[in-house]
Order: C-alpha cells, then sequence, then structure tokens
C-alpha cells in the first residue's frame, strides 16, 4: 500500500496489495490515519480522502472496533458515570512498564519504551483534539482546558510533544516525527490507532473521551515513577523534566477529564454512556497488553 | 451544573473542591503552604494538594489515590 500511496490518486477502485496478518493491518491503518496528521513527504495530499483509502480505512477500523467489543467484559453500570469510571480504573490490574522503569529497566529497555512511546507522544493530544468540535457546552470548554496545557498555554516550547521531542534528543534518539514506526509493536500500533479511530469517528466521541479520563487518571503516579526511573539511569533532566510535567499537569487533566468532560458530557448525551465506559476500558486494555509484549520481550513479566 | 439557590445556570467556578481529591485553582494565583512559602500558580487551572501527602506540595501529584482505603 505504500508503493501505491507514491502514485498520483485518482478515483478509480485500488486492489492495495492484500494485507499479511494482524501486525500488516495494524501498520496499514496507522499509515492511512497518518494521513489525516502530518502526511508523509512525497505522499499527494489528495490521497487522504479518496474513496479508495477511507474504504480501505473503514474496513480496518471496524474489524479493530470489534475486536475492542468482543475481548471487553461486561460493565458495570451503576447509574453514576464517575463510579463507573473510577471502578474501571480501579479494576485495572495490568503490569506497569512505569514501575519496571523505576526499579529495575536497563537503560537499553527505557530506550525501547521511550521509542515505542515516540509514536503517541509527538503527536501528544492531537488525536483527542478532532473531538472538540463535535461537542457544545460545558465538555468542549472544559476539553479546551485540558488541550491548551498540552500545547504549552500558548508557549511552543512547553507543548508537550515538544518536551518529549527534547527530551528523547537530549537522550540521543532521533526526534523526527515518526522515526521509529518501523520497530513499533504490534501492540503499540493498536493502542495509536483505537485512539485515532476514537477521534476520527464523530460517533465514538464518547469512546475517545471515556479514553481520555482512562489515560489522565492513570498518568500522575506512573509519570512520577518514569522520572525517578530516568534518574536512576542518569538520564538527561530534559527526559525525566517530560514526565514531572505530567506529574502536576496530569493532576488536573484528570480532575477536569472526569466530571467537567465525561460526567457532563453524559447528562447532555445519556445514549454515550456506554461508549465513555468502553474508551476508558480500551485505554487501560491495550496499555495492558502493550506491557505485556514489552516485558516478555525482555524476559521480566 | 445549576446554582443550588436560584435554579439559574451558575458562573464558572476559580475554586473546585474534587471528592476525594484536590482543590482546583483557576487563573494566577499565589498559594502559601504551610511553612509560609509562596507558590506562584504556572498553569490555567492548577491542583492544589488537600491530602496532605504531596511530594509536589503545594500541587497535586496524584499521591491522595494511594491512600483510598
Amino acid at each position: 500500500m505504500i508503493a501505491a500511496l507514491i502514485s498520483t490518486p485518482d478515483d478509480g477502485p485500488r486492489d492495495f496489495a492484500a494485507a499479511d496478518g494482524a501486525e500488516d493491518d495494524a501498520l496499514t491503518l496507522w499509515v492511512l490515519h497518518e494521513l489525516h496528521y502530518r502526511g508523509f513527504a512525497g505522499v499527494d495530499g489528495r490521497w487522504e480522502w479518496q474513496t479508495s483509502t477511507i474504504g480501505l480505512r473503514t474496513e480496518l477500523e471496524r474489524a479493530l472496533e470489534d475486536r475492542l467489543r468482543d475481548r471487553r467484559p461486561e460493565p458495570v453500570v451503576t447509574g453514576d458515570l464517575a463510579v463507573d469510571l473510577l471502578r474501571v480504573v480501579a479494576d485495572d490490574d495490568g503490569p506497569s512498564l512505569a514501575r519496571h522503569v523505576q526499579r529495575r529497566a536497563t537503560r537499553e529497555q527505557t530506550l525501547q519504551l521511550l521509542r515505542q512511546r515516540s509514536l503517541y507522544h509527538l503527536k501528544e493530544a492531537d488525536p483527542t483534539s478532532w473531538v472538540i468540535p463535535r461537542l457544545s457546552g460545558g465538555p468542549k470548554a472544559a476539553l479546551l482546558e485540558i488541550q491548551f496545557d498540552e500545547y504549552g498555554n500558548g508557549d511552543p516550547r512547553r507543548l508537550h510533544h515538544r518536551l518529549f521531542q527534547a527530551g528523547i534528543e537530549a537522550s540521543g534518539l532521533l526526534p523526527g516525527y515518526a522515526a521509529y514506526v518501523d520497530e513499533a509493536v504490534l501492540e503499540v500500533l493498536e493502542q495509536n490507532n483505537a485512539l485515532s479511530m476514537f477521534g476520527l469517528q464523530r460517533r465514538l466521541r464518547g469512546a475517545a473521551l471515556g479514553h481520555l479520563a482512562a489515560f489522565e487518571g492513570t498518568s500522575s503516579l506512573p509519570s512520577r515513577q518514569l522520572a525517578q526511573g530516568l534518574r536512576r539511569l542518569d538520564f538527561p533532566e530534559e527526559m525525566a523534566g517530560y514526565y514531572d510535567e505530567h506529574v502536576e499537569a496530569d493532576a488536573v487533566h484528570e480532575q477536569l477529564a472526569l466530571r467537567d468532560i465525561c460526567v457532563a458530557l453524559v447528562t447532555a448525551e445519556p445514549d454515550l454512556y456506554d461508549d465513555v465506559l468502553l474508551g476508558a476500558w480500551a485505554c487501560l486494555d491495550l496499555e495492558a497488553r502493550t506491557a505485556d509484549a514489552l516485558l516478555t520481550l525482555w524476559d521480566a513479566a | 451544573m445549576t446554582d443550588a439557590r436560584s435554579g439559574q445556570p451558575e458562573e464558572h467556578a476559580d475554586v473546585v473542591l474534587c471528592p476525594d481529591g484536590p482543590m482546583l485553582l483557576r487563573g494566577k494565583a499565589v498559594v502559601q503552604d504551610e511553612d509560609g512559602v509562596r507558590h506562584r500558580t504556572t498553569r490555567p487551572v492548577s491542583a492544589v494538594c488537600r491530602c496532605g501527602r504531596s511530594a509536589l506540595a503545594p500541587w497535586c501529584d496524584g499521591t491522595h489515590k494511594l491512600l483510598r482505603g
């Protein structure tokens, strides 16, 4: 499919080379999503909205959504969304990469983790920005309050993805956008793909915001562990500082995401209750799978 | 959200006490801690520690979640 994208787009149907397994599917969907973010040098911008690429994206997203829904256990629904969301987070018993970095990870494992994380952190908060025009009132204003902070409060040097970039560059890694996609494990690609899918599909806005609530709600404490681990391994201050920033910022964001965004959204649109819980569960499930994959790779599970 | 007394849409709160969590503080402010040291807010919304255990005091660092029964 990459080869096809180098060509000039046309309206005709395209028979992209048949995908070869789950990893190929995930990478293909990641590439299709990237057409909506920064695109690729040498790829005609019109490919973003060709019937052929949109058709393939739709097919791959449908399969991803089905896999998530099939895997998800029956949610506990009390009618109090804040309680149910906090329960999803509390029930998360996945392994923790942050704890591993804090205590035992080698420098090489930590560099590998940063390369895997770079896929998301170099476009941090962008997938959730797709949701903004689909909201109104309180949830919209509260989401903007988070996003403005993610984007440096008007200071380009404080953009979170810029802070990450400075951190990995100081750590000797390539700072380029998506520089490490070729070594991304399937689980990391799926994490990114699910987030982009939730953001790009208006229908799934509840899932996008439930994902945000779970992500922010499980960030402060692990970020502190990561900062401690990075200092244990003598990583540069820029890298540890990126996680310091997230300890403090995400302590704010998790409060806004839970009540001012998710609870307010579901109050206005009760039909989205289950999707909010789906997004929160998916966030934690996909992170647990990534942690499992990397810890197994390092034989540290 | 509506005002508890008037039933009118309420003003946007500058200070929010989060259940089992920090106090959110909107806008520029100077917070004086227990030792009399003053800390200027650095972000549009800040979370002020209410559990007394934060390593980043006076700001919240999420530690309160480890204290839940």
